[in-house]
C-alpha cells in the first residue's frame, strides 16, 4: 500500500513546493486576479453582446417535470447539496487544525484522527459534485430564463467557479492520499500546507457561490431593469455577501463537528475493545467540541446578518422577522434549545470521565434547570397572539400583529442565559481535569464568578426594565447589551482560564467512561443542525417573497408564494431523511475500506 | 455508574445498535417536523395585480381600493403599525398630520396640500423624515413605493392617497383616474361590441370625463368645470366640444381633451351626455354649492381663473396614460 503512493521526495518536493507557492498567491489574490480575469475577459466579451436588462417572467419561462413542483425539486435536491457541501467545505476545516495540534503536540492520535475525519469526507466529496452537477442541471432545465439571466449577470465568474472546482479536487485527492507519505519531519509541513491550501480554495469556493444566493437578495451591481451596470466585484460585492460568508463559514464548522460526532459516537457505541471504545469517545468528544465552539458565535454572526438585511431593506428585515415568517423563530428556537440542551447535557455526562468533575456536580443541577427554563420561555408563542385566522382577517401576508415577537425581551433574557449556562458547563468541563496551582487561584476563582453574576443579573434587567417599559429603540439597543454581556463572559472566561491553567497539574481521564445514553447527544447534534440549516435557507428564500432576484426579476410561477410553514416543515424532514440516508452511505463505504475479510487461517484484524 | 467493562461485552442487547440511532434520529426529526406543522399554517400570496374597472369607479370604491393595497399589496402595516417602527398611520389622522408637517421648519419638501405630501412621502420619503425615525437629509427607511419590490402605479397610489385623506373623514383631493385608452385596449382585445351606458352620470365617469372636468362630484380643474355647462354653450356646441375638442380650445386650457370620443360613444350616450349637460346650468347651482362650496362655481364664466389652480396639467395626463400602457 504504502510504495503504491510514496512520492519521490525530490521531485515531489518541488511539485508540492509549487502548489503550496500558487496557493498563497491564490488565497492572498484571489479576490483582486479574479476580478481582474473576468473584467478583462467581460470587457472584450460587451464588445459583441449588448447587455440586456432582466427578463419578465411568463409560463413559458418556467418548466416542470411531470406534475412535480419545480420549486419543490430543486428545494430538495438545493438543500442536499448544501448540506453535503457544507460538510465537505468544514471537515477539511479543522482537520487542518488537529492536524497541526498533533504536530504540536506530537500526539499521534491527533494525526490518527484528522485522518479519519478525513477519510469520512471523501466519499461525501464526489456526492456533493454530484448533487451540484444535478441542481444545475435542474435549475437550467426548470427555470431556463432565469438561468439565463443570472449567467449574463455572472458572465466567466461561473467558469471560476468550474476551475476552483478543479482544484478543489486535486488538492483534495493529494491532501488525502499523501496523509502518510508526507507524516513527519519537515514532509509533515508540506502535507499541512497543503491542508492550507484546501481550505483556501475551498472557502473561495463557497464564498464564490455564496455571491450567487446574496445577488438574489439583495443584488448589487445592476440597475433597476436589472441591466449589468458594474464589474464582477460589484455585483459579488452586495451588501449581504460577506455577512453570509460569515455565516455560512461558521454554520458549515458547527454542521460537519455535529456530523462526525455522530460518526464517533455510533462507532463509539458497536466498539468492541476498550482502546476503541476509548478512542472513539476521545474523537467524538472532540467532534462535539468543534461543534458547539462553532455553534456559540453563530447568533452574533446572525445579528450581522440580520442587521445588513435590515439595512440594506427594513422591508425585507420585517418580512423575515416580524412577518408571517415570525413563526418560525419558535422552530428556530426549539432547534436551539435542543443542540444546547444535547450539548449540556453531553458534557455533563462526559465528566464521569474524570474524578476531579466531582467538585462541580452539585452546580449542575443550576444550570439543568436555568436552562430547561429559560428553554421554555423562549418556545413559548407568549407574544404570539395571532391564528392563521386573525391574520388572514388582517389582511393575509402582511400584517402588524405579530411584532411584538420581533422585540421579545422575555426571550432574549433566555437566549442569552442559555448561552452563559452553556459556556458555564463547558468551561467547568474543561476544569475537571485541571488542579489548578497558580497562586492567585482563589481571586481567579472569585473574579470569575463575580462576572458571571454581573452578566446575569445584567442580561435579566436590561431584559425586563428596557423590554418592557420603554419604546423600541431602547428594546433593541437593550438586546444588543445583552449579547455583549454574554460574549464578556465567554471571552473573560477563555481568558482566565488560559491564564490560571499555566503550570496547572493535569488529572487523569479516562475516555469511554461515559453512558451510552451520553452518547446519545452525539446524534441529536446534527439532526438539530441539519433540520436547522434547511430551516435558516426557508427563511433565506423567502424573504425575497414574489421575487427570484429580489427587487429586478418578479417571480411569475405558480410558486411564487411563500409557503406556510407546515409545507415547509415536510420539506425539509424530506431533505434531511434523505441526507441521513446519504451519510449511512457515506459510512457505510468508509467503514469498507477497514473491514478486510480474514484470510482463512487468521483471526481478522479490525 | 456501570463498571465500563460491562458495558462493553454485554452488547446491551435488544435492537442492533443502528436501529436504536436510527430510530432515535427519525423520532426527532419527527417531533421538528410535528411541532412546524402544528404552528398556524399561513401562506404569503405574492400580491395578485388588481384589474380595476376604472370607468366604473366611483371615489368610495377607490378609497375602498387605497385601504386594500395599504393593508396588502402596498406593504405598508408591515411597518405602519403600532410598533413604533414608523408613524402609526392607521391610528393618526392624516390629513391633520400632513398639514403639521408641512408647517414644520425642518420640511423642505415641495408639497402643498395633503394629496402632494402623501404622494411624496411615497415618491420621496427621504425628502422628509418624520422625528424619531431617522435624521433630515438621510435616507428614509420606507422605501419608495412606486419602485421595486412593491411597485405601485399611478392609480394605486392615487388610491392610497385618497384612503389617507378619506380614512378619517376628511375629503379625498385626488382625481379618479381615467381609463381612455383602457377602454380602447379592452374593447380591441375583445370582439364583442361595448354594453351602452345607461344614463349620463355613467357615460361621464366611464370615458373619464370626471378625471378632468369637474362635473357629476369630481372637483377636477384640468378642463372647464360642466356643471354649468349649459349656461354657457348651447347643444351644439357642446356636442361639437366633445366630438370635435380641438375645434374651438376653450379660453385658458391646453388644447388636452381627447379627440378620439367620437369613436368611443355611441350616438345614443353621446347624446344624454350632450343632453344632460345641456342641463346643467347656473341656476342648477344649488347642486354643485352643496357639494364643493369653496370651488368658486360662481365665477363660472371666468374660466382663466382656474388655470392656477391646475398644476401642469401636461404630467398627470402623462401618468395617466402610463400606466393604462401596462
Ligand atoms: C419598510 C417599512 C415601511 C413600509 C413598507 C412603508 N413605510 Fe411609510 N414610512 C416608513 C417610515 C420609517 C416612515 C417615517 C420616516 C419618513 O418620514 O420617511 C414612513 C413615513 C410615511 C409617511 C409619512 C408619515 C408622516 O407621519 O408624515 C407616509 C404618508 C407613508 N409612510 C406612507 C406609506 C404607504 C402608503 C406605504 C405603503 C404603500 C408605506 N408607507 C410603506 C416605513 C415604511
Ligand atoms: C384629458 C382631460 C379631459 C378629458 C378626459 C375630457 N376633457 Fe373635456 N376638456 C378638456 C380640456 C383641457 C378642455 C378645454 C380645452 C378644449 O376646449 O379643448 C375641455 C373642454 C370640454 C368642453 C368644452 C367646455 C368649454 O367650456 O368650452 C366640453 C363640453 C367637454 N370638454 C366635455 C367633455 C366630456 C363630455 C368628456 C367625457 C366624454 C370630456 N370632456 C373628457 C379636458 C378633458
Amino acid at each position: 500500500m504504502f510504495t503504491y503512493i510514496k512520492l519521490r521526495s525530490p521531485l515531489m518536493s518541488v511539485f508540492l513546493l509549487l502548489v503550496v507557492f500558487s496557493s498563497l498567491t491564490l488565497t492572498t489574490e484571489l479576490a483582486w486576479s479574479a476580478d481582474t480575469i473576468i473584467e478583462t475577459a467581460e470587457q472584450a466579451a460587451d464588445a459583441t453582446i449588448e447587455k440586456k436588462a432582466a427578463p419578465r417572467m411568463g409560463p413559458s419561462d418556467y418548466r416542470q417535470i411531470g406534475s412535480v413542483s419545480s420549486r419543490a425539486f430543486v428545494w430538495v435536491v438545493a438543500q442536499l447539496h448544501l448540506f453535503l457541501a457544507a460538510f465537505v467545505l468544514a471537515v477539511p476545516l479543522f482537520v487542518t487544525v488537529i492536524e497541526w495540534i498533533g504536530v504540536k503536540t506530537g500526539d499521534q492520535r491527533y494525526d490518527d484522527m484528522a485522518h479519519e475525519f478525513m477519510k469520512v469526507s471523501m466519499t461525501a466529496y464526489s456526492l456533493t459534485a454530484l448533487f451540484g452537477g444535478t441542481l444545475a442541471f435542474s435549475l437550467f432545465l426548470l427555470y431556463p430564463t432565469f438561468m439565463a439571466y443570472m449567467m449574463e449577470v455572472f458572465g466567466n465568474q461561473v467558469m471560476v467557479y468550474a476551475l476552483l472546482f478543479f482544484l478543489e479536487s486535486g488538492v483534495l485527492y493529494i491532501y488525502y492520499y499523501s496523509w502518510y507519505a508526507l507524516r513527519y519531519g519537515n514532509k509533515k509541513y508540506v502535507h499541512l500546507s497543503l491542508g492550507v491550501l484546501l481550505n483556501g480554495v475551498g472557502t473561495t469556493l463557497l464564498f464564490v457561490a455564496n455571491a450567487w444566493a446574496t445577488f438574489m437578495m439583495a443584488p448589487s451591481g445592476v440597475d433597476e431593469a436589472g441591466v449589468v451596470t458594474g464589474g464582477i466585484w460589484d455585483i459579488m460585492r452586495g451588501p449581504l455577501w460577506n455577512p453570509l460568508n460569515l455565516h455560512r463559514f461558521v454554520a458549515n464548522i458547527a454542521f460537519g463537528g455535529a456530523v462526525v460526532g455522530a460518526y464517533a459516537g455510533y462507532k463509539m457505541l458497536s466498539a468492541r475493545t476498550m482502546a476503541q471504545r476509548a478512542h472513539y469517545d476521545w474523537m467524538g468528544y472532540t467532534s462535539n467540541f468543534i461543534a458547539v465552539l462553532a455553534f456559540l458565535p453563530l447568533p452574533f454572526a446572525g445579528y450581522w446578518l440580520m442587521a445588513e438585511i435590515y439595512a440594506y431593506s427594513q422591508q425585507m428585515g420585517i418580512t423575515a422577522m416580524g412577518g408571517i415568517l415570525a413563526w418560525l423563530f419558535i422552530v428556530q428556537a426549539v432547534l436551539i434549545g435542543t443542540i444546547l440542551l444535547a450539548a449540556n447535557y453531553y458534557l455533563w455526562n462526559g465528566m464521569s470521565r474524570c474524578e476531579g468533575s466531582k467538585r462541580y456536580t452539585w452546580l449542575i443541577k443550576y444550570i439543568a434547570v436555568t436552562l430547561v427554563g429559560s428553554f421554555l420561555i423562549w418556545v413559548t408563542p407568549h407574544t404570539l397572539i395571532l391564528s392563521a385566522k386573525e391574520i388572514a382577517d388582517l389582511g393575509g401576508s402582511h400584517h402588524p400583529l405579530l411584532g411584538p415577537f420581533g422585540i421579545m425581551p422575555a426571550k432574549n433574557i433566555a437566549v442569552n442565559l442559555m448561552l452563559i449556562g452553556t459556556f458555564l458547563s463547558f468551561q467547568l468541563y474543561r476544569r475537571s481535569d485541571k488542579e489548578i496551582t497558580v497562586a492567585w487561584a482563589g481571586f481567579g476563582n472569585a473574579l470569575m464568578a463575580a462576572i458571571y453574576l454581573v452578566a446575569i443579573a445584567n442580561v435579566i434587567f436590561l431584559g425586563v426594565y428596557y423590554g418592557y417599559y420603554t419604546n423600541t429603540v431602547y428594546k433593541v439597543g437593550s438586546s444588543v447589551a445583552q449579547v455583549m454581556s454574554t460574549l464578556i463572559v465567554i471571552i473573560a472566561g477563555v481568558t482566565i482560564d488560559t491564564m490560571m491553567f499555566k503550570g496547572a497539574k493535569n488529572l487523569p481521564v479516562t475516555w469511554g467512561k461515559i453512558s451510552n445514553r451520553g452518547v446519545y447527544a452525539l446524534f441529536a447534534l446534527p439532526i438539530a443542525f441539519t433540520w436547522l440549516m434547511a430551516l435558516m435557507g426557508y427563511v433565506r428564500s423567502s424573504v425575497r417573497t414574489h421575487w427570484h432576484v429580489y427587487t429586478v426579476i418578479k417571480d411569475n410561477s405558480t410558486d411564487n408564494f411563500i409557503p406556510n410553514i407546515g409545507y415547509a416543515a415536510n420539506m425539509m424532514t424530506v431533505a434531511t431523511v434523505a441526507f441521513l440516508i446519504l451519510i449511512l452511505f457515506i459510512f457505510w463505504v468508509a467503514s469498507l475500506s477497514e473491514t478486510r475479510q480474514a484470510v482463512p487461517v487468521q483471526k481478522s484484524e479490525q | 455508574m456501570e463498571t465500563m467493562q460491562d458495558e462493553i461485552i454485554k452488547e446491551s442487547g435488544g435492537l442492533p445498535i443502528i436501529v436504536k440511532v436510527l430510530s432515535f434520529m427519525l423520532f426527532m426529526i419527527l417531533v421538528f417536523t410535528g411541532i412546524a406543522n402544528l404552528l398556524p399554517q399561513v401562506e404569503g400570496q405574492a400580491p395578485k395585480d388588481i384589474k380595476v374597472d376604472l370607468g366604473a369607479l366611483t371615489m368610495e370604491s377607490y378609497i375602498a381600493m387605497g385601504e386594500s393595497i395599504f393593508k396588502g399589496k402596498g406593504t405598508c402595516t408591515l411597518c405602519h403599525n403600532n410598533m413604533g417602527r414608523a408613524p402609526d398611520i392607521p391610528v393618526m389622522d392624516m390629513e391633520a398630520t400632513a398639514l403639521e408637517r408641512l408647517k414644520d421648519p425642518q420640511y423642505k419638501g415641495t408639497a402643498k396640500d395633503s394629496e402632494s405630501y402623501f404622494r411624496e412621502s411615497m415618491i420621496e420619503p427621504s425628502k422628509f423624515i418624520v422625528a424619531g425615525f431617522g435624521k433630515q437629509g438621510e435616507t428614509s427607511t420606507m422605501p419608495i413605493i412606486d419602485k421595486a419590490p412593491i411597485e405601485l402605479t399611478e392609480v394605486e397610489m392615487g388610491a392610497v392617497i385618497a384612503y389617507l385623506q378619506a380614512k378619517d373623514g376628511g375629503q379625498p383631493t385626488v382625481e379618479l383616474p381615467t381609463d381612455a385608452p383602457a377602454v380602447a385596449e379592452k374593447s380591441a382585445a375583445s370582439a364583442e361590441p361595448p354594453k351602452p351606458a345607461e344614463t349620463a352620470e355613467a357615460v361621464l365617469t366611464k370615458n373619464g370625463c370626471t378625471a378632468c372636468h369637474a362635473v357629476l362630484d369630481s372637483p377636477a380643474t384640468i378642463g372647464p368645470e360642466l356643471k354649468t355647462i349649459g349656461s354657457r354653450l348651447s347643444k351644439e356646441e357642446i356636442r361639437e366640444s366633445i366630438i370635435n375638442p380641438s375645434a374651438v380650445i376653450a379660453e385658458g386650457f391646453p388644447p388636452i381633451m381627447p379627440p378620439d370620443f367620437a369613436n368611443k360613444m355611441i350616438v345614443k350616450e353621446l347624446e344624454m351626455v350632450v343632453d344632460f349637460l345641456y342641463q346643467s346650468k347656473a341656476v342648477d347651482s344649488k347642486n354643485s354649492e352643496t357639494k364643493e362650496p369653496e370651488k368658486e362655481v360662481s365665477n363660472e364664466n371666468d374660466t382663466p381663473k382656474h388655470t392656477e389652480t391646475v398644476p401642469e396639467p401636461e404630467t398627470d395626463t402623462e401618468s395617466n396614460t402610463e400606466q393604462k400602457g401596462e
